[in-house]
């Protein structure tokens, strides 16, 4: 047993550190060399390797992109981050196997107890590489595969190469490129035509060292009508040192199937969250975004939708939550490229002290394009008055048979209604709480009873230490 | 000590005094009305007994069954047994009557205590059945697109559902029509018991037609003027309350 004197725990769930023991380290700083590292170490194909290397160079020439988004994206400092750390390169199978701290984490944050209620597989990565990766026998059998993304690309290259980089490219942004050249971990997840994913699958990202940078990448393809849910978790310990979480998520929707991924992180206040996702929809395909952003210092995350097919649908529902010091920087992209398609986003922010909350959306639909239809709405809630919300939507529409429906409001939780909710008996801070789930509930009646759960949990412990 | 007392209360809002050696005591059991022009400092007299923020207390005593609750929070003084019935209850998007309720009870139990949610629904739907309230009902948003009437029985089925020691009911009558004011009235009646004491704030003699009180006092000027049975109420609304002012000119 691994001993457990060293433990620090703080009140918030996910802040606790076992220490570091890693057989794999890249080192400090960015490199050709830490590329040929993580390769050698990975033992992949040269056209990984060539992949890794051009899009350090993407990484060098793209600028950051402070001409729109915030200055502070300035203090990350590339050259302090490591780049790669792990224990073990093979996940293991069953968590007998996983070794003792690093399955201590994962029980401390409910994970095997999950899988066991209500998942059909679950991947739980530990800094760079995933410790744990099973698929329920019955969900396996039916042709379904749920690996790493090392894993993937070596043992499914006819599928993987056909995809990766392909709804995401390198180029797309700085961060993009970042992941492509020093990826490591995320899932794989291939759904064979007609098969419908009756549990979901999950993956679980936890940071557990300093200065660290963790790049998963994800790739999800549901081929010819089949369904999959997907969930991912995120959190890491607090340091007083920026860690840098970049991930790029790729999801492919063949004719009429149907994906939704779901994520709900609450990273420490020293997090850099900046994550590029993005799923391509063919005819009568539908993709939906489920993102609860909770914590982190800065999360830069558009979800978005190509909306390639005829009648192929995309939705974004978002709930982001920044708290002091945190800047929320969410929203979605819906590019429709099809007749018929349509697409819905609603986004609510809640922001809390000095935190601040940024809405930006993109909706596009060229002139040719007949029938479509989008609906958005972003809804944000301020909790004291030196509470920030923007909202920056960006409407392109083009063309007479388009139609599209933007609402957006801002409210204030007022004292009043505080202190009404303390004449009945609720603290302060479990009436601010209270206050917030309302805000969300609409929403998150939609999700998975899990999520809903989980999600009202998390606001609670930020709204009960929000108080001063 | 068992009474809700409050003794020589002064309270200001925005620098001007309000209440002004206020003194009261409410026994446990009995319905005491305060009945008074506007402006006189009912309604601020409830809110600084519940301990709103912008209502500060200079100097006096509130003394709950002996306990003085001038120095707990406002959740605090609740969940010692005080609730106030509000003139204009707030409204909050997208909590349940039904989930809000099951907060404050919750927010009742002890550290580490889980409410059992199938004995919470039967406590609800009983004290439901008990105010004729329809199911439906709890599962609407707090006070969202509520009418008058509704706002208000809303007001006295989370009296019915805390089980206060002492109730202040701030100008319950305000806004309601005939209909209404009969319901309100009849739960009032129903939750009256010996382990309640309640505190009628009204403008109007109308409300104690149906909620027969055992003592009327008549504020003016912040303060008690005036206390009798319930035939004051009858000789106010009779005499109007110049009749009270013209009384204390003369006695001055």
């Amino acid at each position: 047993m691994a001993t457990t004197t060293d433990i620090e725990i703080k009140t918030d769930i996910g802040n606790f550190i076992y220490p570091e023991k890693h057989t794999y380290d890249a080192g400090i700083g960015l490199s050709e060399e830490v590329l040929h590292y993580i390769s050698n170490v990975k033992e992949e194909p040269d056209w990984i390797r060539k992949f890794r290397l051009e899009s350090l160079q993407t990484f060098y020439k793209k600028p950051l992109p402070t001409n729109w988004a915030t200055k502070d994206l300035e203090v990350i400092n590339f050259d302090h981050i490591r780049y790669y750390l792990a224990g073990d390169r093979a996940p293991k199978r069953s968590w007998d196997d996983v070794p003792d701290d690093v399955k201590q984490t994962f029980e401390r944050l409910g994970i095997p107890e999950s899988e066991r209620k209500f998942l059909a597989g679950v991947e739980a990565q530990f800094d760079s590489e995933a410790a744990y990766s099973n698929i329920k026998d019955t969900v396996a059998k039916q042709g379904v595969i749920f690996c790493g993304s090392t894993e993937g690309l070596k043992e499914h290259p006819e599928i993987f190469r056909k995809w990766f980089g392909k709804v995401i490219p390198t180029s797309d942004n700085k961060f993009s490129a970042l992941n492509s050249a020093c990826f490591s971990g995320g899932s794989f997840i291939y759904v064979p035509p007609g098969v419908k994913v009756s549990h979901p699958l999950q993956a679980y990202f936890r940071i557990n060292a300093e200065n660290f940078g963790q790049f998963e990448r994800t790739l999800i393809i549901a081929d010819e009508g089949s369904e999959v849910t997907y969930m991912e978790g995120c959190t890491a310990p607090k340091f007083d040192t920026a860690t840098l979480h970049s991930a790029v998520v790729e999801l492919v929707a063949m004719k009429g199937a149907k994906i939704q991924y779901i994520t709900v992180q609450n990273w420490s206040s020293n997090v850099f969250n900046l994550v590029t996702k993005r799923g391509i929809a063919h005819e009568e395909a539908e993709i939906k975004w489920i993102d609860c952003n909770i914590g982190s210092r800065l999360t830069m995350k558009y979800p978005g939708v190509i909306l390639k097919g005829r009648k192929a649908r995309g939705e974004v529902l978002s709930i982001a939550l920044a708290n002091d010091g945190q800047h929320q920087d969410t929203g979605a992209k819906m590019i429709h490229a099809a007749d018929e398609t349509t697409s819905n986003i609603i986004a609510k922010s809640i922001s809390v002290g000095t935190g601040r909350s940024t809405y930006r959306g993109l909706v596009t639909m060229p002139k040719h394009l007949k029938n479509c239809k989008n609906n958005t709405e972003c809804d944000a809630l301020l909790i004291n008055t030196n509470s920030r919300t923007d909202t920056y939507p960006a409407i392109s529409i083009r063309g007479d048979g388009n139609s599209v429906q933007h609402e957006a409001s801002v409210s204030k939780v007022s004292a009043d209604q505080i202190f009404y909710m303390q004449q009945r008996g609720l603290t302060e801070g479990q009436a601010m709480s209270l206050s917030v789930n309302g805000f969300v509930n609409d929403l998150t009646r939609h999700f998975p009873m899990e999520y809903s759960v989980e999600l009202k949990r998390l606001i609670d412990l930020e709204m009960e230490g929000s108080v001063g | 000590m068992n009474q809700l007392e409050i003794k020589n209360l002064n309270v200001s809002v925005e620098g001007t005094q309000i209440l002004k050696n206020f003194t009261l005591t409410v026994p446990k059991g009995e319905v005491h009305a305060i009945m008074g022009p506007n402006g006189t400092g009912k309604s601020t007299l409830a809110k600084a007994l519940a301990g709103h923020p912008d209502y500060e207390v200079q100097s006096g005593e509130v003394l709950l069954d002996g306990v003085n609750i001038l120095e707990l929070e406002p959740d605090e003084r609740s969940r010692a047994g005080l609730f106030m019935a509000f003139q204009y209850p707030s409204e909050i998007p997208g909590v349940s009557i039904a989930n809000f309720l099951r907060a404050a009870v919750q927010a009742r139990l002890g550290q580490g205590e889980e409410l059992d949610a199938t004995a919470y629904y039967k406590h609800l739907y009983s004290k439901m059945d008990l105010l004729e309230i329809d199911r439906k009902f709890t599962a609407r948003s707090i006070n969202e697109g509520f009418s008058g009437g509704e706002k208000k029985r809303n007001e006295i089925l989370q009296m019915a559902m805390l089980e206060p020691k002492y109730a202040i009911m701030d100008e319950t009558d305000s806004g309601l029509d005939i209909d209404a004011l009969r319901i309100v009235s009849n739960g009032v009646n129903t939750l009256r018991g010996e382990n309640l004491g309640i505190l009628l704030i009204t403008h109007y003699q109308r409300i104690l037609d149906y909620i027969v009180p055992d003592v009327v006092h008549v504020m003016w000027d912040g303060r008690i003027v005036r206390s009798g049975d319930k035939g004051l109420a009858l000789e106010l609304e009779d005499k109007g309350y110049d009749w009270v002012k013209e009384e204390l000119a003369a006695s001055q």
